[in-house]
């Protein structure tokens, strides 16, 4: 038995409705408990602010794609190095970094539990692989069914359970936890070097639209009491006037889970373009607010854009090939076959670019218009907005009108026109800044059940606690100590354990893979699908039995068995 | 007893349907594999147990003997070479990382002297590549460029591509196209649709050619390239135009000829041209059947695919000088440990030379080349036989291996992983 006691500390536990109350935090075992013997080991906070870990839900950080990014840029390697040290292997890498760069800076930061955006199945086990090597987080992977053909011919069948069995199967075996659409049938288009322009226009073949792949697939996820909703990357990112398409498809979404959110729509910054081209390209930041703030089946999360250099990563393998052709860097693109895609481009985003300056200006505008910050996750969709380490800044600009306007006045002169932004007061306080960095993570995961996201006995004592008092720090004009304290906790505790302290990774780690289980009745059980089995065997290159991810690859197993209603 | 959906640990192919019949600890029947997998799968002849070099003799030793023995040399040497790689599963390369890291060592893998050139072009101007599957159910050409799969990949073109089924093909053999480019009538060559015979030395210069044509300047195209006639290249660069989905293979006679890493450039740069017009996609013919994976671990774990150099602490990349061939060239490294991969058959002389002169320990199942060259060899269980693990597939698809019967040979990873243990506790 091992027993900590976290005492002083100024916690801010916001599924818990705790603000900022003084108190002690006892653990027993890698959980919180109401309280320890008198030989607990002791960590005196005084006064610190004190989160539970931090929840990114939605950073690119292993699997196939995430590799390429490394693999293609050496430039990007050298630009971050570190020695082994102690406990700390070696790492490479600035916007990409190593698995091992990933997991410790993330872990200095107070992040405890990382969700993968982008897991092609059949790519999946080199997902887990990497999850291996990323060990100071607890780690899950959406699993992308933009493309897959079983399921693009089961909706155009109308079969909506047979939807749901397909994405049972796959889950189970891929061992994927939430279900993610980039680009719905753009991927698949693409492999024919073709897009779709939004979602009223047919896949080609498969003659299915985006929309119905969209709403199908909803109802499918909710047929099968995921954990999480669909996590949905619109279509047309990146495209002047794509906000229009944003509306349309968040208008899909009835409300359908008392629980959470119904849709989580990602890197929203990305979709909320207005303009006809690049000339008037423009903000619809408050057009896309106003919708979602009336419907509260719908999360989302920022995509922030950080000024500097990055590499763009997504399964949608046409817009990157659009990038390549405005930004005329290297490209890679890697089609997966019956399912999915991706593309690679490396970007610089610069303050001198109107373009820039106002994709910047709406990440912003989308946190600071939105009423409620549960429906407002903070993220740069890493690496694509930015490398998460400027996630602090992202922090200090939410926190402060007086960053913001001193960063507004370095960009482009124009952009004034183009954004509401300089016209918005509103300075985040440190309650929203934990909603939307970790509590409304855990809830819009669907993860609070399994003790995620809070403070409280029975959680897992996943614990940030930041050198920072905010009793005596006005983040309103302090920014740059804000700035300071996000970057590094005093110490970071995974499973009741200090894994970071200022910085310095001081254990080897485990990870636990969280992955889902629908449990289908023998009718939707794919496995035993003859028409599935066939054309398994038939178009994929590898055998159906060898494609399911092993035991061998999870760590520590965390199964979450749901019961599906087919 | 009948074992199905192996997977066979040969080539980059990584063909995973593959049925044995398993008696005891032989396999004595192959089905589905080619000629080169079905003899990897019932190879024979291994070695007994590790042997230590005595003289001008062998001694037998236990494996805790060789452990510790590879595992004071790479502590003791100033700076240790960890070469190979490429035929073991994952998890070994994973423990090979760790180990060069500890030791500070060069950690290189076979790929810089097959396809590094390849991953440096693509480190300059990316890679539009895809799944083996995709082109299999899609692609209506298909171009072998300096790659012979009839003798190098023998189930590429019925797996994969010309003979194999397609879902948008209706007959997949008779839809698609096959356009052989090489300096010679290959095996290949003679299945092709179009053979493009090029001079040696004149890839560069007919991909330029293409690329020129495809851009719309084919008047400035003389009356030959590099021999071939104007007439054909504008032949073939229509072909590609007005195919649906094109797929480039190429192979070491692209890689490994006059040009190098700029020839795989300018390959690429065509694709990424055709892209404008069609899809199209480029992808290397791998070797080994995990060289990929190889290249994968180094890359997650390190930063880079391969030539990796710890001895400033962190991992420094800078092929031509961190790779093996030029460390042992210049007599820099004073002892190397090879895993999975016979360099003695492939370095220059000069390389060998010095290879000769230090003290090097192997781990691989069967005497080989460089057995001649080691002071300790240290049997194995051959991943895909008697040992299970991850390899991927020259496309980046991972797949477990499978372990088709049981023996007393450790594998390599539980072999490294205790002397990394060593390592740690000594070092």
């Amino acid at each position: 038995m091992s027993e900590l006691l976290i005492r002083n500390a100024c916690v801010i536990d916001p599924l818990r409705g705790i603000n900022a109350e003084v108190m002690d935090i006892a653990i027993r075992d890698g959980v919180i408990v109401e309280n320890v013997g008198g030989s607990a080991e002791v960590i005196d906070a005084h006064g610190a602010l004190t989160l539970p870990g931090g929840i990114d839900s939605h950073t690119h950080i292993c699997g196939t794609k995430v590799n390429f990014g490394r693999y293609m840029s050496p430039e990007d390697m050298r630009a971050g190095r570190t020695p082994r040290r102690g406990h700390m292997h070696s790492t490479s890498g600035y916007s990409v970094p190593t698995t091992y760069g990933n997991s410790y800076r993330y872990s200095a930061m107070g992040y405890t539990t990382l969700l993968e955006g982008a897991m092609a199945p059949l790519e999946a086990r080199h997902t887990h692989e990497e999850f291996l090597y990323t060990p100071l987080q607890d780690t899950m992977a959406n699993t992308l069914f933009d493309g897959n053909w079983a399921i693009m011919e089961a909706i155009r069948d109308g079969d909506t359970k047979r939807v749901a069995a397909i994405i049972a199967w796959t889950l189970q075996a891929v061992k994927g936890f939430g279900v993610k659409l980039t680009n719905p049938g753009g991927t698949e288009a693409w492999q024919w070097g073709k897009n779709v322009s939004c979602i009223r226009d047919p896949v080609p073949y498969f003659e299915v639209t985006p929309a119905e792949i969209i709403r199908s697939i909803v109802e499918a996820n909710e047929l099968l009491g995921l954990p999480h909703s669909v996590h949905l990357h619109c279509n047309n990112l990146g495209m002047p006037g794509n906000y229009t398409c944003t509306l349309g498809s968040l208008g899909l979404i009835p409300d359908l889970n008392p629980k959470r959110q119904t849709l989580y729509a990602t890197h929203v910054q990305f979709h909320a373009y207005g303009g006809s081209d690049w000339k008037d390209f423009c903000s619809k930041s408050e057009p896309i607010v106003r919708f979602v703030n009336m419907r509260p089946q719908i999360v989302i999360d920022m995509g922030q854009v950080m000024f500097g250099r990055t590499t763009t990563m997504t399964a949608d393998g046409p817009m990157e090939f659009n990038l390549y052709r405005l930004h005329h860097e290297k490209w890679s693109n890697h089609d997966v076959e019956l399912e999915t895609g991706s593309g690679i481009i490396p970007v610089v985003y610069r303050r001198k670019n109107l373009v820039n300056s106002v994709m910047w200006a709406i990440g912003l505008e989308l946190a600071l218009l939105m009423e409620s910050p549960w429906q407002c996750m903070l993220t740069t969709d890493n690496p694509n907005g930015a490398p998460f380490v400027r996630y602090p800044e992202i922090i200090a600009l939410l926190m402060s009108k007086r960053y913001r306007d001193a960063e507004f006045a370095t960009i482009h002169p124009d952009t004034g026109s183009r954004v509401p932004l300089p016209a918005i007061e509103r300075e985040l306080d440190w309650y929203e800044i934990a909603v939307m960095t970790r509590a409304g993570q855990a809830r819009a995961l669907g993860i609070q059940d399994l003790g995620k996201g809070y403070l409280g006995p029975g959680a897992e004592a996943d614990v940030a606690i930041y050198p920072i008092r905010i009793d005596e720090v006005d983040p309103a004009v302090d920014y740059q100590k804000v700035i300071e304290a996000f970057s590094q906790t005093e110490y970071t505790i995974k499973r009741g354990r200090v894994v970071s302290r200022r910085g310095e990774c001081l254990v080897d780690g485990s990870n636990a893979t969280l992955w889902v289980r629908p449990n289908v009745s023998d009718d939707y059980d794919m496995g035993r699908d003859p028409d599935f089995i066939e054309k398994f065997d038939r178009y994929y290159t590898v055998r159906m039995r060898n494609y399911p991810v092993q035991e061998e690859y999870l760590n520590r197993d965390r199964c979450i068995e749901t019961e599906a209603g087919i | 007893m009948i074992v199905k959906d192996v997977v066979c640990p040969f080539c980059g192919c990584l063909c995973d349907d593959i049925e044995v019949e398993v008696e005891g600890n032989r396999v004595v029947a192959v089905a589905n594999a080619c000629e080169l997998g079905a003899t990897k799968l019932t190879g024979e002849r291994r070695m007994k147990n590790p042997i230590l070099r005595d003289g001008d003799a062998w001694k037998d030793i236990s494996y805790d003997e060789a452990i510790r023995y590879a595992s004071d040399m790479l502590l003791s040497a100033e700076r240790p070479l960890l070469y190979g790689w490429s035929g073991t599963h994952g998890e070994a390369q994973c423990v090979g990382v760790h180990m060069a890291e500890l030791v500070r060592g060069v950690i290189d893998n076979t790929s810089s002297v097959c396809h590094g050139p390849s991953i440096l072009a693509i480190q300059e101007v990316g890679h539009p590549g895809c799944t083996l599957g995709v082109v299999k159910n899609r692609a209506d050409l298909v171009i072998y460029w300096g790659s012979n799969p009839i003798d190098a990949h023998p189930r590429h073109l019925s797996r994969y591509t010309y003979y194999a089924d397609g879902f948008f093909l209706e007959n997949a053999f008779r839809d698609r196209k096959v356009i052989v480019v090489d300096i010679r009538k290959t095996e290949t060559a003679n299945v092709a649709d179009e053979f493009m015979q090029i001079q040696p030395g004149g890839d560069y210069a007919v991909l330029s050619a293409l690329r020129a044509i495809v851009r719309g300047r084919a008047e400035s195209i003389p009356q030959t390239v590099a021999g071939v006639t104007r007439e054909q290249l504008i032949r073939v660069a229509n072909l590609c135009k007005e195919a649906k989905f094109g797929a480039v293979y190429f192979g070491l006679g692209l890689t490994m000829t006059q040009g190098k890493y700029k020839n795989i450039r300018n390959a690429i740069e065509l694709v990424t041209e055709l892209n404008r017009h069609t899809k199209f996609t480029i992808s290397a013919m791998r070797g080994h059947y995990n060289v990929y994976g190889s290249n994968e671990v180094n890359t997650w774990m390190t930063g880079y695919p391969f030539g990796i150099d710890f001895s400033r602490g962190i991992a420094f990349y800078n092929p031509g000088e961190t790779t093996a061939v030029d460390i042992l060239a210049r007599k820099e490294c004073d002892a190397a440990l090879i895993v999975g991969s016979d360099p003695a058959a492939h370095f220059p002389r000069r390389c060998l030379e010095h290879l000769a002169d230090i003290p090097v320990v192997q781990l691989d199942p069967y005497p080989n080349a460089t057995t001649a060259f080691c002071n300790v060899q240290i049997p194995v269980a051959v991943t895909g036989i008697d040992a299970e693990g991850t390899a991927y597939r020259m496309d980046g698809v991972p797949i477990r291996t499978r372990k088709i019967f049981s023996t007393e040979y450790p594998s390599d990873e539980e072999v490294l992983s205790r002397m990394y243990a060593l390592m740690q506790e000594d070092g």
